[in-house]
């Protein structure tokens, strides 16, 4: 890794000047710090979020889960109001990467990064989470941009993630063994108002898919949601999975993801 | 820059430049060469060591981010008086090893593991082991080590 300045502010302000004036930000670093020893990132000031106490909880607000930023994925899976309230982010929390990994890992990194085979992107889109930022509030829908992309302008920071309580919801990952990525992670939340469905690691970025989401609004059963026909034509096709493959798996992880939230 | 550790009880204050990971504090500066350095990608988990008690990849992982820390090797787990930690006396007893590089991470991973799932049955010790890779063993005593240590760790 290349020499860096490291600075650890103890004020979200002091954060955010310095990441408004060039420096990259440090959530966990299970993400970046690889990606540094790899010459992919090579920044020449790094602002540690570690010493930022507001940044860090979890609490319930009326029908939402707030968490702050730099929770790590440990936490949210052990936490007893997640796990009351919203199962479905606990146990996807309980499965990103490894056990290390999610000791260190946090939610505003990861979704600051929006790789396109992350789990938690799935979580904020498909839940239609509200992204808390130093300088405004952004709707998931509005969020996610593309590929490692994101509506956060340079030194704006996430301070939390509000994620609105579903009346039920479940996520399924069939999981690139090596990486732990998802290969196809499936989101669906059911809510008064309609069915949502987010789907990670199929394409270039985490999406909506409106078929679904029409299907399990009319029946939320697994059969509704074997009944759509998955367009392949803009999946992923690579070493690990072809497009039709990865479509396959869109289905199933949908209809093993409805299986699981009405369980 | 400065950064203070507490490793295996013993306070240390460093002068490493910002760039430096903790493995290599531990290895290079504290001269603690058991938390080895496997794959440099944190996939493997031979660089596992705990974080204040928790299980960490210490190759992926800046030692300032984590000044003011409590760390623990592999070399923290044993008695002063030498005696093995039930742990280690598991891995030792089940022969949860071949060549023996991937057994430090394995030993701390496991130590917080069966912290954490005092009741895990074999199936969850296999999940929960995901971030630890054994090129040589195929898995199986070390995951009875693991049972064994567990069981060990649980009457002590």
């Amino acid at each position: 890794m290349y020499p860096f300045t490291y600075e650890r502010p103890d004020s979200i302000a002091a954060a955010a000047l310095r990441a408004a004036t060039g420096a990259k930000v440090l959530a966990g670093g299970q993400t970046l710090l690889a990606s540094m020893k790899l010459r992919l990132a090579n920044p020449e000031v790094l602002v540690d979020l570690g010493g930022i106490a507001d940044l860090t909880g979890i609490c319930r607000d009326g029908q939402s889960i707030v968490i702050g930023a730099m929770t790590r994925h440990v936490a949210v899976a052990a936490h007893a109001e997640v796990l009351a309230a919203l199962p479905a982010l606990a146990d996807l929390a309980g499965n990103i990467g490894d056990r290390q990994v999610r000791a260190m890992g946090t939610l505003g990194g990861s979704v600051a990064n929006n790789d396109p085979a992350a789990c938690y992107p799935s979580a904020v889109l498909a839940l239609g989470a509200t992204v808390v930022t130093t300088k405004r509030r952004i709707a998931a829908d509005d969020f996610f941009t593309g590929m490692f992309a994101t509506a956060l302008e340079d030194g704006e920071l996430i301070t939390a993630i509000s994620f609105p309580i579903p009346r039920r919801a479940a996520y399924m990952k069939f999981k690139q063994p090596a990486s732990r990525f998802a290969m196809v992670g499936v989101f669906v939340a059911q809510f008064d108002a309609g069915v949502r469905v987010a789907v990670t690691g199929a394409a270039n970025g985490v999406f909506r898919h409106a078929g679904l989401e029409a299907a399990l609004g009319r029946s939320f059963t697994p059969q509704a949601a074997a009944a759509v026909t998955i367009d392949a034509t803009d999946l992923n096709n690579d070493i690990h999975a072809s497009a039709a493959y990865r479509a396959n798996l869109v289905s199933v992880q949908a209809q093993r993801a409805v299986a699981k939230a009405l369980a | 820059m400065q950064v203070q550790l507490v490793v295996n009880g013993t306070p240390a204050t460093l002068d490493v430049p910002p760039h430096t990971l903790l493995v290599h504090v531990l290895r290079e500066q504290l001269q603690l060469t058991g938390t080895h350095v496997g794959c440099d990608t944190a996939q493997c988990g031979a660089c596992t060591v705990l974080l204040d008690g928790q299980a960490i990849k210490s190759c992926n992982v800046l030692a300032a981010q984590v000044s003011g820390a409590a760390i623990t090797t592999i070399e923290g787990l044993a008695r002063p008086d030498g005696s093995l930690h039930p742990m280690q006396a598991a891995f030792k007893e089940c022969h949860g090893l071949q060549c023996g590089f991937c057994t430090t991470g394995m030993v701390m991973s496991a130590v917080d593991l069966c912290h954490r799932h005092p009741d895990a049955g074999e199936a969850e010790i296999r999940e929960q082991l995901e971030g630890n890779i054994c090129r040589c063993t195929g898995y199986q005593n070390i995951v009875r080590a693991v049972v064994q240590g567990r069981a060990a760790m649980s009457a002590a």
